[in-house]
């Protein structure tokens, strides 16, 4: 299926919305097309192209709904799901947390998703953008391992209380770990845009190859706490623990970090260093999201942390209703307010510290206190006096996001970074963090 | 399907925690429909106009999987039915050689016509790709089987049991839950059936029917003073078996002084209330005292150390550096199996890697390129001896055929190599958990999976469990709670001192393994005995927030 336009989206769910018989039927159509290449050992390991499309009704009568879905689009086909999703319904348990259909939403001006020159990407464009990657690499007789994907797709939606919406967005993804021939130096960059425009992928892995080099002979150092400047990358892993914790149906039940004795939660209270703003914006030029969210409601600006403040909670609409609170979604991506130094400048104003490039395998130990652990990988550096003197090996931590953003000691510039766990788009600061939690040594490059 | 979603799905949010990646769910079907089945005939006439289209392009090799994967979810908290989901994903993929390099699509449009043009894009992938080879694919030889079927020997088909059924077995395991004093609960049967159907050029034609099977709950008891909350997860284990899984025997159960562990099929409801009275125990247990202890390490957790340590590591992509941008190389380099003296653990350490062994997540009669499974020995008297290899794997390490690990999680994605079942083999000696308990000093008795990391070679890992008690000259004192265990994979395995009988073995899985960009899930078991490590590092993880 090609990627609907507005209009040819809103004539077919139109269509779908005639056959309804239901009390109320709300009906969500996507599409998308795209392929990756995965290369390693200098060489494509994997490659594929894959289209996807589907419909999905959702039919209610009272407090019964049933879902049904369907990827073929003549009418007979169109009626067929729609009477399907009429019948789950009636076979369904009521469910007491069923809220009734949204009526028509104001989303504001459409966000900048997608790009003509992704959405034209096709088997060449990849393959030329990993020759560039794999030339970079055997030049500097160094071993290339990446990813690249990409994809274009549209989603739209309407029910029978009047909502429409749709967007259309494209997203490329390009990731490489650069090895040294004798394994002991390793680097690794990370790149998302909805632009394909911007992604430079022979500069990435030139990145990914500096680190490389310079990570080889890295020296064991005791593990404790440490000044640390952790890269966007590695912000990333760390904050994101946090952005998902923002529930408001788990503060309010007394089992998350933002829990507090009483059946209270956190808002409203000081939880974090006060130079600290987290918000979402879905216009934000550099990482423009969608406006609205899958279940229809706005995706606006909000701000979810001011000054240190823990300022608002996202719910499903019927915890928002229950509790009183403003219904407001969990974000596509979140934004951290940065400073104006450059990684460089952070590093030259550190006594003593170490530099992190990269967190990895980031798992919960704690969610009362939102701790967890992971690892340095793919490039660690001793700072003394303001300069990089040596690569350490990797450290294994445990941190709590939320001390760490007590324990700030400086922000650089936001960039537009992408998390390796989640592969979530965010625009982070590196971060300066004092007392920083090694707790042993790894031996793995 | 990503984390997040299922998260959304189900709403247990902080409890989706012990849940990492998810695999491609599908359409929403009827239940009624999951119990249809594809005539092999039907699907055998679409792969070979796959099969010729892609040949007539210039491929040199053709596979093609048409697969019908079925999803079922139960999901309950408290007295409520969540979501009831049934999905089906129906599709063909299409792998080819051209030019010696590999090409990949795949549609969900099941005409002739569809699915050669699949084949074709498939094939010019293949030859844009092939410029930037650099050798050749070199596939180990496989023979074709002709017509084949391989049928996983379940008792009871969970599709076929009713969604009521389900839901009041969840509503009663809930109920007793918060009878027993739980604020909350979250419960879910997870259900799959693989309908899978391989053909490649090789001739071979293999229809195969995989059910699997996973009932767990997730519960949480908060102390309404001091606001603190802890958690107990289902001893349950992920099965390759139908739904007798759930219907426990006396003989499925273990008595211990922990309280009842379930070896082959489970007692979700009498976990449950074990599960609610060891959660307020967990809530007044003694914080650890950080520092080196002997651990007894219960199979409900070891399964998952196991996967970590010696799954991931011996898996041959990894080590020739195929996962190196993403899950990451190994320890385990080619030149220590070599050396066939690399001392992986101590002489009590014997894992082999396993894709047949009945009731587990793993066992399959063939791979997803057409390989029949079996087994063999991976760690021998703690020494490497073997990887796990697939097809254009095996020449490097010198074998004449493919393991047989090949797998992808859905018709729309490309095969690769995918973790055996790998199993630490019980020890000879007759050897109980209580006798493990009675022969240590100063120890931790540990049962359940909990956190988990490891680095991108292996090396350094770091669990934490469900349920830790203190073991204090040779007897349980009582609850721990705030552990986790850090150490270096070989240092681990080398104070591996006994491991209990084979009276003793139980699979431990992962529904939710995942690996590879974009990111697979697959699903696989690891068995064990109770065993005992001396001397490992145990830190207090017990932190302070606003």
């Amino acid at each position: 299926m090609a990627i609907l336009t507005k209009e040819q989206a809103k004539a077919l769910l139109t269509k779908v919305l005639s056959y309804s018989k239901a009390e109320q039927c709300e009906v969500n159509l996507s599409g998308s097309d795209g392929g990756n290449i995965r290369y390693a050992r200098s060489s494509v390991s994997t490659s594929g192209g894959i289209s996807t499309n589907s419909l999905v009704v959702n039919s209610a009568f009272g407090k019964k709904s049933g879902v049904a879905t369907i990827n073929e689009f003549d009418d007979a086909s169109l009626e067929k799901v729609v009477r399907r999703a009429e019948e789950l319904a009636q076979l369904a348990p009521e469910n007491p947390e069923f809220m009734p259909f949204l009526g028509p939403q104001e989303y504001g001006p459409e966000s900048p998703t997608f790009s003509e020159a992704t959405a034209a990407m096709g088997p060449k464009e990849r393959a030329d953008a990993v020759q560039e990657s794999l030339n970079q690499a055997k030049e500097n007789k160094l071993n290339a391992a990446g990813f690249l994907s990409n994809s274009a797709g549209f989603s739209a939606m309407m029910n029978s209380n009047g909502l429409f919406a749709y967007n259309k967005s494209t997203d490329v993804a390009f990731n490489i770990t650069i090895r040294t021939e004798d394994g002991k130096g390793s680097g690794y960059a990370t790149k998302g845009y909805n632009d394909y425009t911007k992604l430079n992928t022979k500069a990435d892995t030139a990145i990914a190859a500096k680190k490389a080099l310079a990570s080889v002979t890295a020296k064991a150092i005791e593990p404790g706490k440490y000044t640390v400047i952790l890269e966007p990358t590695a912000v990333a892993v760390m904050l994101e623990n946090l952005f998902f914790d923002l529930d408001a149906r788990q503060a309010d039940e007394g089992r998350s970090s933002m829990s507090k004795p009483g059946g209270k939660t956190k808002v409203g209270e000081q939880l974090l260093d006060e130079r600290v703003n987290i918000y979402s914006d879905p216009w934000n030029p550099e990482l423009p999201t969608s406006n609205w969210n899958g279940d229809g409601r706005p995706q606006g600006k909000v701000n979810w942390i001011e000054k240190g403040v823990v300022k608002n909670l996202y719910a499903s609409r019927y915890w928002a209703q229950k509790t009183g609170i403003k219904s407001l979604p969990s974000p596509d991506g979140a934004i951290m307010v940065g400073g104006t130094k450059t990684l460089e400048e952070l590093i030259k104003g550190t006594e003593k510290g170490i530099l992190v490039t990269r967190l990895w395998y980031i798992r919960p130990v704690d969610p009362q206190t939102l701790l967890v652990t992971g690892l340095t990988r793919d490039g660690t550096f001793y700072i003394e006096n303001g300069e990089i003197k040596f690569p350490v090996k990797n450290f294994r931590f445990n941190e709590s996001p939320i001390i760490m953003l007590n324990n700030l000691d400086e922000m650089g510039r936001s960039e537009r970074t992408v998390s390796a766990e989640s592969n979530t788009n965010y625009l982070l600061p590196p971060l300066k963090i004092r007392d920083f939690t090694f707790t042993s040594l790894s031996d793995a490059v | 399907m990503k984390r997040r979603n299922f998260i959304y799905l189900t709403g247990v949010g902080a409890a989706a925690a012990m849940l990492p990646a998810i695999p491609v769910w599908g359409n929403e079907i009827s239940p009624e429909r999951a119990l249809e089945y594809i005539d092999p005939a039907a699907k055998k006439i679409l792969s070979d106009v796959a099969m010729n289209a892609a040949r007539s392009k210039g491929a040199t090799y053709t596979d093609v999987r048409v697969g019908r994967y079925l999803n079922q979810f139960v999901i309950t908290r408290e007295d409520k039915v969540q979501n009831i989901v049934n999905t089906e994903s129906y599709g063909v993929g299409i792998r080819v050689i051209a030019n010696g390099c590999w090409g990949f699509a795949a549609t969900d449009k099941m005409d002739k016509d569809s699915i050669a043009k699949a084949a074709e894009l498939a094939v010019s992938i293949a030859k844009e790709n092939s410029r930037l080879q650099s050798e050749p694919v070199k596939l180990a030889p496989q023979k074709g089987y002709g017509e084949v079927s391989w049928k996983a020997p379940i008792e009871k088909n969970a599709f076929e049991v009713p969604i009521k059924e389900k839901v009041d077995l969840l509503l009663s395991v809930n109920d007793a839950a918060m009878k027993g004093g739980a604020d909350y609960i979250n419960s879910v049967i997870f259900t799959v059936n693989e309908q899978k159907y391989f053909a490649s050029t090789d001739g071979s034609y293999i229809d195969q029917d995989i059910h699997r099977i996973w009932p767990t709950f997730f519960i949480t008891k908060i102390n309404k003073e001091t606001g603190k909350f802890e958690t107990r997860n289902s001893l349950s284990a992920p099965a390759g078996k139908g739904y007798e899984y759930l219907d426990a025997r006396p003989e499925d159960k273990i008595k211990t002084a922990s309280g009842t562990l379930y070896k082959g099929r489970y007692d979700m409801l009498e976990d449950a209330k074990q599960a609610a009275a060891q959660v307020g125990e967990k809530l007044k247990a003694k914080s650890v005292e950080p520092g080196k202890y002997d651990l007894v390490l219960d199979p409900s957790h070891l399964w998952l150390t196991i996967h970590e340590s010696c799954g991931h590591p011996t898996e041959l992509d990894r080590v020739l550096g195929y996962e190196a941008n993403f899950a990451g190389t190994s320890f385990l380099t080619l030149d220590k199996w070599e050396s066939k003296k690399f001392q992986y653990g101590s002489k009590e350490v014997n894992i082999t890697a396993d894709k047949t062994e009945l009731g587990s997540l793993g066992a399959v009669g063939y791979d997803d390129e057409g390989v029949k499974c079996g087994q063999w020995d991976v760690i021998k008297d703690g020494v490497l001896v073997n990887y796990q290899a697939i097809r254009d794997q095996a020449h490097i390490v010198g074998l004449d055929h493919s393991q047989g690990c090949c797998y992808a999680d859905n018709w729309s994605s490309v095969q690769f190599q995918r973790m055996a079942n790998i199993s630490l083999q019980p020890g000879k000696k007759i050897l109980s958990i209580a006798d493990q308990i009675r022969n240590v000093e100063k120890g931790i008795y540990i049962v359940g999976d909990g956190s988990f990391s490891i680095d991108q070679q292996r090396y350094n890992f770091q669990f934490g469990g469900q349920l830790y008690y203190e073991i204090k000259a040779g007897k349980i004192v009582g609850m721990l709670k705030d552990v986790a265990y850090q150490a270096n994979t070989q240092e681990f395995w080398n104070s591996c001192v006994a491991v209990c009988d084979k009276s003793d073995y139980r699979l431990g899985g992962s529904f939710f393994d995942g690996k590879g960009q974009p990111s697979q899930s697959s699903a696989v078991s690891h068995g064990s005995a109770t065993a005992r490590f001396n001397g490992v590092n145990v830190i207090n993880t017990a932190r302070k927030i606003g």
